[in-house]
């Protein structure tokens, strides 16, 4: 008896005691919260396509994501930032997978991934049901902030992006290649990629209700080297303008093979995004002189910075910047951090705790958030949900002779949306 | 028709009799359809004839590596394509080098014969090393040992050559000498592509010389009818396939150069893969195994993938034909393998070769 009520003494103290520790831990927020210990760092992770040929692409965003870390000395509310790197392979079963080992990690806060629209297609049911967020630096696939299911909508709750909608982006093509080219007839070419197909289809649709005539549109095979087939195809079929928002290198050889296809003479090409790489001038060769692309435009001395910044750490082993997608990164990590900094609550114990549902509404509600890739307000209404870029940081560039001589990049700009607003008055 | 050998009624030689009548006939409505529409000028058929038999004799190149291998060891050396990479993108740097000094241009014939040696001796010391140190030791294990060993060591140059030279796409310096094109009436053909046609034909040559004229191609071919017998006579075996697989090395890495030279863009880490498996393809079609029909397979290949989609897939009225060239490519393979497995020109193999 006496035992027993020792044993009840002892039960009791125990429980009294952390009642208040207890109360204090408890988490109030709908979908759980991240803990992180006093001496804990604050862990974010990367889904980023880090192996196979778009890799280049991994490593781009990466750098970003490190320097962004670096810019604050790798500290977050007195606490080291630490970043678990997952691949994705562009593809939507690495997405998945690299989705499932996330989720299976409760210290992790973020997500900033995926490269390819393709992977998150397989990475964000699970990210989502997890509670947690995902900011991505180059997805452009308009399905995925479309919440209309009808329409082909693949969004999920806590999924947002820095990288502009497709939307944007194929839309602007076919604006410039109507009103500015005064181009009346276009050949679509895309890679059976939804990024590269995404963007075809709006440039077509757009181009048609403006009143052109769409006379072409096919498709090459990514690892396609001889193009003779589709562009005689083309060729035969008359267009004033070839719009080819495919990748490198099929872009490059669909550009440099042209240029010895009889009947492509005085076709104009316009290539997109998936295009814009600092090398894309210099490997096309005297073919590109000429060639339009619409593309993010990052500039300013905030982004000069950044360059020197990346010279002088060399993330990844690259001295430049191997793609466009670096400042979309970097702004997204920024944005993931300052929400985790403006939601994280200190407990007496010293314990961060930081709420998944309050992360989301945190990263729903920036407004005119200033960073390297323009003003970024994120937006709610499907279907542009978790769209953080507005369209404004994207150009209408134009390769010359000193893009394919002597290297410098990016290209001159021929035209953005404020002209075609001053045009509109006009 | 429609019966075996021994006269009864067979399903599946009526399926596949079937099949071949309604092949045949897809083939010519759709080049009729195509043809009498006119939307494809004569100009432009030999366009894309010279463009197929030149991507063609890239194939075969490739080609003769994978059935020089067979031929031999009866294995199909699947990391063959990374040979080709390795060789082609190392020579990147070389020929970047060339450029820079004026060279490359001032001396374009002899700036190219040392691209093509140099990136035949680095393929070659690949291919070399590959075999001595993973295919030697599994020699004699079941045939499916070295298969999946192959994968591994393609997989393994992939990442080993990207963490080499990085992972962007680097293109070859345009060569002067190569542009522009040769005027036949209205005919054009790109003097690059002429370029590439004869100096593939000039490296078959040579092989052909090298396996049917000298003292170490007849102990290839010894070693290839009867290992055991070929060891009895005195032929070092180890030595022979060693330099087998150099010699598709070498190819390889010829290849390489002259696939940069014709087609400059896409030289990466992952560029061997496509042409790999086309180039297996290719070897399949001729016939693996034997050397005139791995050339033949890859010209083939590279006409078929040129022409057919506009003549046959355009003409059935098929959209997106173009996006279709693999399934061609692919489509042939299949067709190869249920109405001649031998392939082209290859000989009816006992069950112990095969």
């Amino acid at each position: 008896m006496k035992k027993v009520l020792l044993l009840f003494t002892a039960l009791s103290l125990l429980l009294v005691f952390s009642l208040p520790a207890m109360a204090d831990s408890h988490c109030m927020d709908e979908l759980g919260c991240v803990e992180v210990g006093p001496d804990e760092p604050i862990v974010i992770a990367s889904i980023l396509a880090m192996s196979g040929p778009a890799s280049f692409y991994g490593t781009d965003s990466l750098g970003g994501i490190e320097l962004a870390i670096l810019g604050r000395d790798g500290m977050l509310l007195g606490r080291d930032i630490e970043l678990v790197e997952e691949d994705s392979h562009c593809a939507a079963e690495g997405g998945q997978a690299a989705a499932q080992r996330v989720a299976a990690d409760e210290s992790i806060a973020g997500v900033i991934g995926t490269t390819c629209s393709g992977a998150a297609q397989g990475a964000m049911p699970i990210i989502s049901e997890a509670g947690m967020l995902m900011i991505s630096s180059s997805n452009t696939s308009p399905s995925l902030t479309n919440a209309n299911a009808d329409e082909g909508g693949t969004y999920y709750p806590g999924y947002f992006r820095t990288a502009h909608n497709d939307l944007f982006q194929g839309a602007m093509g076919a604006q410039f290649a109507m009103e500015v080219l005064m181009t009346d007839a276009v050949a679509t070419i895309h890679d059976g990629d939804p990024y590269t197909e995404g963007l075809a289809v709006v440039m077509a649709d757009t181009f048609a209700s403006m009143d052109g005539d769409v006379v072409f549109q096919g498709a090459v095979s990514k690892g396609d080297t001889d193009m003779s087939a589709i562009l005689t195809e083309i060729a035969a079929s008359g267009p004033a303008i070839m719009y080819l928002p495919v990748f490198v290198p099929e872009s490059e050889f669909l550009i440099s093979q042209a240029a010895n296809t009889p009947g492509m003479e005085g076709v104009k090409m316009m290539t997109a995004d998936g295009s814009f790489s600092v090398t894309f001038a210099q490997n096309t060769g005297d073919a590109a002189v000429g060639v339009y692309m619409t593309g993010p435009h990052v500039a300013g001395d905030a982004y000069d910075a950044f360059l020197e910044m990346w010279a002088e750490e060399q993330p990844g082993g690259t001295e430049a910047p191997p793609s466009g997608f670096h400042a979309h990164a970097y702004d997204g990590t920024n944005l993931l951090l300052d929400a985790i900094e403006a939601v994280a609550v200190e407990m007496d114990d010293g314990t961060l705790m930081i709420g998944r549902q309050a992360l989301r509404d945190a990263m729903a509600a920036v407004e005119d958030y200033s960073g390297l890739t323009g003003m970024l307000t994120c937006q709610e209404e499907s279907p542009y949900s978790g769209d953080c870029a507005t369209g404004t940081a994207l150009a209408v560039f134009q390769i010359t002779e000193a893009q394919v001589n002597d290297g410098e990049w990016p290209p001159p700009i021929v035209w953005d949306l404020s002209m075609a607003s001053s045009m509109g008055e006009g | 028709m429609f019966r075996n050998k021994s006269g009864e009624f067979s399903w599946v030689d009526f399926t596949i009799d079937v099949l071949r009548v309604l092949i045949v006939l897809a083939v010519v409505v759709g080049a009729w359809n195509t043809l009498s529409s006119g939307r494809i000028s004569l100009a432009q058929w030999v366009n894309l004839l010279a463009a197929g038999l030149s991507q063609g004799s890239i194939y075969a190149l490739i080609a003769l590596g994978y059935t020089l291998v067979y031929g031999i060891l009866l294995m199909i050396n699947f990391a063959h394509g990374e040979v080709f990479m390795a060789g082609a993108f190392t020579t990147f740097f070389f020929a970047e080098a060339l450029n820079r000094t004026g060279f490359l241009n001032e001396q374009p014939l002899l700036a190219i014969l040392l691209m093509i040696l140099f990136a035949g001796l680095v393929s070659m010391t690949v291919a070399v090393l590959v075999e001595r140190i993973a295919y030697r030791p599994l020699r004699g294990s079941p045939r499916l040992v070295p298969l999946i060993t192959a994968i591994g060591a393609s997989f393994f140059l992939q990442y080993a050559f990207r963490g080499l030279y990085g992972s962007s796409f680097k293109a070859y310096p345009q060569v002067r000498a190569l542009q522009g094109a040769v005027q036949i009436g209205d005919i054009s053909i790109p003097v690059a592509q002429i370029f590439v046609f004869c100096s593939a034909l000039v490296l078959m040559i040579g092989l052909h010389w090298l396996v049917e004229r000298t003292r170490i191609g007849k102990a290839m071919r010894a070693v290839s009818e009867n290992k055991e017998v070929a060891r009895l006579m005195g032929i070092d075996i180890d030595w022979v396939i060693l330099f087998t697989f150099g010699v598709g090395g070498f190819l390889a890495g010829s290849a390489g150069v002259i696939n940069g030279l014709f087609r400059p863009q896409g030289v990466n880490f992952y560029m061997g893969f496509i042409p790999g498996i086309k180039a297996f393809t290719a070897a399949v079609l001729g016939g693996i195994g034997n050397i005139p029909g791995a050339m033949l397979g890859g010209l083939f290949l590279g006409v078929i993938e040129a022409i057919g989609p506009n003549l046959v897939l355009a003409g059935l009225g098929i959209p997106g034909a173009n996006q279709l060239k693999d399934v061609i490519a692919f489509t042939m393979l299949v067709l190869v393998l249920i109405f001649r497995p031998q392939g082209i020109l290859g000989e009816r193999l006992s069950e112990t070769k095969a």
